[in-house]
């Protein structure tokens, strides 16, 4: 059974269509590249999916439960790393840990032994006690995704995890998500970055609120006759 | 739930600027009302014209002197130069005798004194004025006792609960009354802008916390402060400028509990038409400060304000608290007597509870 369920998804915004007549799934353990120029309804797409906005109409179904009726189940699978950087810079990395872990309601034993399991992966055990702020972009933004998953969600949505991010960051940031992805946990994301789009298992392109590719990167480049995804982007964005 | 709260007082700790606001600002205001702002006269510099110089002009004079309202400033001699020392500011009010003053008393039963004062500072002119006329009639009262003549009416005017017309006595409940209004509704609003403008917003709202459970956390550091500062404000007054709450102090804290929950009620609701901190700022800046100085019958007598102004400042929440605080402090009334008062202000924090609780609300959609 697919972990995401979507069909004929429909957000307007008066009479602005967001999101027309979405349709797609996304398997469990999958990373899910979910791309699109912006302003195409990406990040629209995936409040709804997190339970931030409502759908206008349409059959959203997330981790087998329904996202008008069954909200609050939905929240406790989930994990949600934003666009903007989303810790707080006034506490240190530790506080972060045990604040988010609390709001999920981990005991804090668990959130003692998870925090030392995430830092101990990232290599950040002594810069446990800083503040934050004091970071580089880089580790926070590998800081935020830790906390995005220190409640072991089934499904976590990344919206542009690695935005303005240098490049080895980056590569390590999807060493990261590949593990994570292998312990089972869904990992659906958004970004602007194609070569990154190349790392998921399969990718869907939006344009003017529709779904108009869905595929593995291989049959996409196949299918458009292009060399890498950034020309399949291209060709399709150009239509 | 605990958590978030030991979160907030983290943000409030380590931010040394909302520190100083909310721990600075209570004293500093305090002893800026209670000394620098004072209205009260001390040591006015007067001259006196003494046409007569007997026995009563003498006692009226050296009455006057040992008031400590005023000093004598006895450069003046005559009618001709009061327009110059005034000019000069040297003066603040001149007191004239009339000649023959004692034989006239005696005689007519009447004798006459002009008091001129320097009525570019209006406040002080009506102020010093009022002092002479009340030092005169006050001498009057003991002449006439002496004499044993006949009754005479003599008007007495007694200054109720504050006899020495302390300002500190005004003041105190305004500054309260803004200290709290201003530490919770402007630091809750931007507190919450904050989370909105940095982006940890949304994460709390993907959470499984309850909205309510988000602002309650938020709120909740906020009370306690706001009650310390409370307590920190009528310990200063008490101690530093000496005004005692006659009422009660279960009564007079419970009430002020009431009034931060109304306040916090609405810096929420502020956050929530808010999109950034500079503009919570802003909002509780214009819409809070300056009508809750101006209006709420702190610092200008509602009673003096166009129609217009009085009813609306009817809907400004520290009207009725400062009622209510006054009361307490200076007249030492029960809860009897300020129940009115009360319930509208638990009126307002239900409206902008249920205003914001909606609010935020449609703001998921």
């Amino acid at each position: 059974m697919p972990i995401i369920e979507v069909e004929n998804l429909v957000k307007k915004f008066g009479s602005f269509v967001a999101n027309d007549h979405l349709t797609f799934s996304v398997e469990e353990g999958e990373i899910f590249g979910f791309l699109g120029a912006n302003g195409a309804g990406k990040t629209t797409a995936m409040k709804i999916l997190c339970g931030l906005s409502a759908p206008t109409s349409g059959k959203v179904m997330i981790a087998g439960f329904d996202v008008y009726r069954q909200a609050e189940m939905i929240k406790k699978r989930i994990g949600y790393m934003s666009q903007r950087f989303s810790l707080f810079e006034d506490l240190s990395v530790w506080e972060n840990f045990q604040f988010y872990g609390g709001i999920y309601g981990l005991s804090s034993a668990t959130i003692k032994q998870r925090t030392t399991e995430l830092l101990g992966r990232l290599g950040l055990e002594s810069e446990k006690n800083q503040l934050l702020g004091s970071l580089p972009l880089g580790w926070k933004q590998k800081l935020a995704f830790s906390v995005a998953i220190i409640h072991r969600p089934s499904i976590v949505f990344l919206d542009e995890p690695t935005g303005g991010v240098d490049p080895i960051t980056r590569r390590q940031f999807w060493e990261i998500i590949y593990e994570t992805a292998s312990q089972g946990i869904t990992v659906f994301v958004t970004t602007h970055y194609m070569d990154e789009a190349e790392y998921c298992k399969r990718v869907s392109i939006m344009a003017d609120g529709k779904i108009v590719a869905l595929d593995t990167p291989a049959n996409l480049k196949l299918k458009y006759n292009a060399a890498n995804i950034e020309e399949v982007f291209l060709k399709i964005a150009r239509n | 739930m605990r958590g978030f709260i030991i979160k907030e007082f983290y943000h409030i700790f380590r931010d040394y600027r909302s520190m100083i606001v909310l721990f600075g600002m209570p004293v500093i205001q305090v002893l800026l009302f209670g000394f620098a702002l004072s209205t009260e006269v001390k040591n006015a510099p007067i001259a006196i014209i003494d046409h007569s110089n007997d026995q009563v002009t003498r006692e009226i004079t050296s009455k006057i002197l040992s008031s400590g309202f005023f000093i004598l400033n006895d450069e003046v001699r005559g009618e001709g130069h009061i327009e110059e020392v005034f000019r000069h500011g040297k003066v603040k009010e001149v007191i004239i005798f009339e000649s023959d003053f004692a034989t006239r008393l005696e005689k007519d039963h009447q004798a006459n004194i002009q008091v001129i004062a320097d009525a570019s500072d209006p406040n002080t002119a009506n102020l010093l004025v009022n002092y002479t006329s009340a030092i005169i009639s006050d001498y009057q009262r003991e002449y006439l006792k002496e004499m044993s003549l006949p009754v005479t009416i003599t008007t007495e005017s007694q200054m109720m609960y504050n006899p020495d017309l302390k300002s500190v006595f005004m003041f105190v409940p305004g500054v309260i009354t803004i200290l709290l209004m201003l530490i919770t509704a402007m630091m809750t609003s931007i507190s919450i802008a904050r989370e909105k403008e940095m982006g940890t917003m949304e994460i709390l709202l993907v959470s499984p916390m309850r909205p309510i459970q988000i602002i309650a956390g938020k709120v909740v550091p906020y009370v306690l402060l706001a009650f310390v500062n409370a307590l920190s404000i009528l310990l200063l007054s008490y101690f530093v400028l000496g005004m005692p709450v006659k009422g009660s102090l279960v009564l007079m804290l419970a009430e002020s509990l009431l009034f931060i929950v109304m306040a916090l009620s609405l810096g929420i609701f502020i956050s929530t038409v808010s999109k950034s901190q500079q503009m919570a700022m802003m909002l509780s800046m214009f819409a809070l400060m300056l009508p809750t100085i101006l209006l709420s019958g702190f610092i200008f007598p509602i009673e003096n304000m166009p129609l217009p102004l009085q009813i609306i400042s009817n809907i400004m929440p520290p009207r009725w608290f400062i009622i209510i605080v006054k009361s307490i402090m200076i007249k030492g009334l029960g809860f009897t007597y300020i129940w009115k008062e009360t319930l509208i202000i638990a009126g307002m924090a239900l409206f902008f509870i249920a205003l914001s609780v909606k609010k935020f609300k449609v703001r998921l959609d």
